[in-house]
C-alpha cells in the first residue's frame, strides 16, 4: 500500500469534497475556516506531490510542467484564502449593515457566500484537475469546469455591469472552449494515418508517436487549440472577456482569474506545443506564439494607455503579461525558461495588486483612477503596496520579474531577432510610463474631499497577503530557491528549451 | 446519398440565416440536430456499431428534442420572439453566409483527404458551420439568438467529430457534454438573470462595459 497513490485524488478530491459542504453550511465562520483549511491541505500535498504515480491508465499524472502549474495555483489560492476571511466578513457587514455597494456606493445584493465559497473550491478542483490531466480529452473538460465554476463568482456582485461580465465570459470562453473541441477532433484525425490504428489522446503516446502524424492535419489542430485556449488565456484579439471579467468580479477572484486561471489556459497551450515540438514542427508554433504574443502586448498597451478604471489596467496589464508568456515559449531556447520563470513571478504580482486593489475599493468605494488620489495619506500600507506593485508588474530590477523579463529579451537578441527584441523592449516602456502616470497619480498629492476619513490602521488580515506576495517576487529576482530552479529547469526542457 | 444529408446541412445553415423568427430559428437548429444524429450511421465502422448507435441516439434525443424544447422555454420565459434589429441584416447575413461557404471549400480542399470518409463535403460543411455560428453571435443583438449562434457553431465541431473521430474514444461524447452545459448554464441560469434584471434580453443593452 502505497500512500503515494493518494496524491492526486487527494488534490482533486479534498476542495471538490469541501466545496460541497461549503454548500451546505449555514453559518458563515465555519465555512470561511473550511475555506482556509482546505487551501492549506491543498498546498501541503501539492509540496509533497513531487513523484506522485500515474493513475487511471495515465490519465492523470503529474509531469514537472503540470507541477509548477500546480504549485503556482495552490500557493494563490491559500494567500487568497487568507485574505478572504478579512474581505468577506467586511463585505457582508457592509451588506448587513446599510445594504450598501462598496464598489459603487449604491444599494445592492450579493450573491449568497456560501455559493462563492463553494465555488471558489470547485474552481481550485477544475485548476488541479487541468495541471494534473495528462489526457488531452480530460485537459479539455477540466479547463471547461474551470469556466463552469468561475462563472458565478464574476456575477457575486448583483449588478448590471458583473451580469454584463458574466454573461460575454461564458460566450467568449465556450466559443474558444468549442474550438479547442473541434481542434481535439483534427488532433484525432491526423493520428489516423499510423499503421496500428487510431490513438487514444493520452498525452505520453502522442509524444511518442507524433513524428508519424499526418502534418498537415496536426498544423491545424495545434491553430484551433491554440485560438481556442487563448481565448481563455486572454491572448489578443480573443481577449475581449477579460477586462469586464475581471474589473466586475470581487478582488480576491480577480487575484485567482488573472494568477492562476490565465496559467491553466496557458498549460493547454503549451501541452499542445509539446506534441509539435515532437512532431518535428515546433518552428511552426513558435512563430504563432510570437505574433500572438508581440499583438497582445501591443494591444494591451493602447488600452491602458486611457484607462480610468484601475482594476481594467490590471486587467489588460494581464493581457500584456499573457503575451509575454506567448513570446517567450515563441522563441525557445532560454526565452521557454524566461517565460515558465514569469509565469510565476506575473501571478504573485498581480495578485498581490488585485488583492491591494480590493482594499483600496474598500476603503473608497470606487474603481476610477480619477477618483483616488493621495493613497499614501489615506491608506499609508496599501498605498505604498500599490506603487511597489506597480514597479514589480512593470518589471524594475530587482523584481523576480525583471529577471524574467530580462531573460526573454536575452533570448531574442542572442538568436539574432532584433526586431521582435526592439518591439518588446518598446512596448514594456510605454507600458511602464503609462502606469506610471497613472498610478503616481493616485499615490501622491492629497486626499480628495472625504476621502481623507479620519486615520485608522488597516486590518493584517488585508494587507498581510498582498505583503506576503511581494516580499515573494521581490526574493524571487534575487534568490531562486533550488527546488523551484529544479522544477523550472525540468518543465524548460519539456518543452525543447534550454537555459 | 451520404451526400444529401450535408448538402441539407449546407441548406438549413442558409435557413438559419435567414431567420428573423426565433421559433423559426429553433426548429431549424432541431432539424440539424436530426441530421448530425445520422451523419455518424453513414460511416463504415465495422466493430463500433454499438458505439455508433448510441452516439446517433444521443444526438438525436439531446440535439433534435432535448435542446430545442429548453430553448423554446427559454423563449417564452423571456418574452422574446424576434430578432429585431440585427447588427447586420437578413439579406446581407444571406451573402455573407455565401462567402462563408466559398471560403470553408477553399479551407477544406487544402487539407489532405482523409481515408475514413462518409463524404467529400463533410469537412467543407463543417467549417462552414463554424463561420456561420461565429457570424450569428457577432451580428445579433438578443442573448438567446446569440446562444442559437454558439449551438450552429458547436455543431460545426460536431459535424466533423461524429463524421471522423468517432473512433477517438470519449470525444465525441465531449461534445455532447458541452452540449449539456450550454443547455443548463447558459442558457438556464443567465437568460433567467438577464430577462429578470432587465425586462428583456438584449445584450446590446449590456455595453456598460466598454475600452
Amino acid at each position: 500500500m502505497n500512500l503515494n497513490n493518494f496524491l492526486i485524488p487527494a488534490l482533486i478530491l479534498i476542495p471538490l469534497l469541501s466545496g460541497v459542504a461549503a454548500l451546505l453550511m449555514r453559518s458563515d465562520v465555519p465555512r470561511r475556516i473550511l475555506l482556509v483549511t482546505a487551501a492549506t491541505i491543498h498546498s501541503l500535498l501539492t509540496f509533497l506531490a513531487e513523484g506522485a504515480p500515474p493513475l487511471f491508465n495515465n490519465w492523470l499524472a503529474l509531469d514537472a510542467l503540470g507541477r509548477l502549474f500546480l504549485c503556482i495555483t495552490s500557493f494563490l489560492f491559500l494567500i487568497v484564502s487568507i485574505y478572504s476571511i478579512g474581505y468577506l466578513a467586511r463585505e457582508r457587514k457592509a451588506e448587513k449593515d446599510v445594504r450598501f455597494d462598496f464598489e459603487s456606493s449604491s444599494i445592492l445584493s450579493n450573491g449568497p457566500e456560501s455559493l462563492l465559497t463553494a465555488c471558489l473550491l470547485f474552481f481550485l478542483t477544475a485548476m488541479t484537475l487541468v495541471c494534473v490531466s495528462n489526457h488531452l480529452g480530460l485537459l479539455w473538460v477540466a479547463i471547461e469546469a474551470t469556466t463552469l465554476a468561475s462563472a458565478p463568482m464574476i456575477y457575486f456582485h448583483r449588478r448590471r455591469q458583473s451580469l454584463e461580465a458574466a454573461w460575454k465570459y461564458l460566450l467568449i470562453c465556450s466559443i474558444g472552449i468549442a474550438l479547442a473541441l473541434f481542434g481535439n477532433f483534427l488532433l484525432a484525425v491526423s493520428t489516423a494515418t499510423l499503421s496500428g490504428g487510431e490513438t487514444e489522446l493520452l498525452l505520453d503516446d502522442l509524444l511518442l508517436l507524433a513524428p508519424q502524424f499526418q502534418p498537415l492535419w496536426l498544423k491545424a489542430a495545434f491553430i484551433f487549440l491554440l485560438v481556442g485556449y487563448g481565448t481563455k488565456m486572454g491572448l489578443a484579439p480573443l481577449h475581449t472577456w477579460l477586462p469586464d471579467a475581471h474589473s466586475e468580479s470581487p478582488s480576491l477572484v480577480s487575484a485567482l482569474l488573472s494568477g492562476a486561471l490565465l496559467n491553466c489556459a496557458f498549460l493547454g497551450i503549451l501541452r499542445s506545443q509539446q506534441i509539435l515540438i515532437a512532431a518535428g514542427f515546433a518552428s511552426f508554433g513558435q512563430e504563432l506564439l510570437i505574433i500572438f504574443g508581440l499583438v497582445s502586448m501591443g494591444l494591451a498597451a493602447t488600452f491602458i494607455l486611457h484607462q480610468t478604471n484601475f482594476k481594467r489596467m490590471l486587467a489588460y496589464s494581464s493581457v500584456e503579461h499573457m503575451g509575454i508568456l506567448a513570446l517567450g515559449v515563441g522563441l525557445g531556447g532560454a526565452g521557454v525558461f524566461g517565460s515558465l520563470f514569469h509565469a510565476i513571478n506575473h501571478s504573485l504580482t498581480k495578485a498581490m495588486l488585485f488583492l491591494t486593489a480590493g482594499n483600496i475599493i474598500m476603503k473608497l468605494h470606487t474603481k476610477s483612477t480619477l477618483e483616488v488620489r493621495g493613497l499614501s495619506h489615506s491608506l499609508p500600507v496599501s498605498g505604498a503596496l500599490w506603487m511597489a506593485g506597480f514597479l514589480a508588474i512593470t518589471g524594475s530590477p530587482p523584481f523576480g520579474t525583471f529577471l524574467s523579463e530580462f531573460t526573454i529579451l536575452k533570448a531574442a537578441i542572442e538568436q539574432g531577432h532584433y526586431a521582435i527584441a526592439i518591439g518588446y523592449a518598446l512596448i514594456l516602456a510605454v507600458i511602464f510610463i503609462v502606469m506610471a502616470s497613472i498610478v503616481l497619480r493616485m499615490v501622491q498629492g492629497k486626499p480628495l474631499d472625504g476621502q481623507e476619513a479620519p486615520y485608522e490602521s488597516e486590518p493584517w488580515l488585508s494587507v498581510a497577503p498582498p505583503i506576503a506576495l511581494f516580499g515573494l517576487v521581490l526574493m524571487l529576482g534575487l534568490y531562486i530557491p533550488p527546488f523551484l530552479q529544479r522544477l523550472l529547469v525540468e518543465a524548460t526542457r519539456q518543452l525543447g528549451g534550454a537555459l | 446519398m451520404n451526400d444529401l444529408i450535408f448538402v441539407l446541412l449546407i441548406l438549413t445553415g442558409f435557413v438559419f440565416l435567414g431567420s428573423g423568427r426565433l421559433q423559426f430559428a429553433i426548429r431549424t437548429l432541431a432539424l440539424q440536430g436530426i441530421l448530425l444524429g445520422l451523419i455518424p450511421l453513414l460511416g463504415n465502422w465495422q466493430g463500433l456499431w454499438g458505439r455508433v448507435l448510441s452516439i446517433a441516439t444521443i444526438s438525436l434525443v439531446i440535439k433534435g428534442l432535448v435542446l430545442p424544447y429548453f430553448l423554446t422555454r427559454a423563449m417564452h420565459k423571456s418574452k422574446v420572439m424576434h430578432e429585431d434589429h440585427p447588427f447586420v441584416g437578413f439579406t446581407a447575413s444571406m451573402l455573407v453566409g455565401i462567402i462563408c461557404l466559398g471560403a470553408s471549400f477553399w479551407l477544406a480542399s487544402r487539407l489532405p483527404v482523409i481515408a475514413s470518409m462518409p463524404s467529400q463535403i463533410a469537412v467543407a460543411v463543417s467549417f462552414f458551420y463554424l463561420f456561420v455560428g461565429l457570424f450569428v453571435i457577432m451580428s445579433r443583438r438578443k442573448a438567446l439568438t446569440q446562444v442559437l449562434g454558439y449551438l450552429v457553431l458547436e455543431n460545426g465541431a460536431y459535424i466533423f467529430g461524429v463524421a471522423y473521430a468517432i473512433e477517438a474514444p470519449f470525444l465525441v461524447e465531449l461534445g455532447v457534454l458541452l452540449d449539456v452545459f450550454v443547455a443548463v448554464f447558459v442558457m438556464g441560469i443567465i437568460i433567467f438573470h438577464i430577462s429578470k434584471s432587465f425586462d428583456h434580453i438584449d445584450t446590446d443593452q449590456l455595453s456598460t462595459l466598454v475600452g
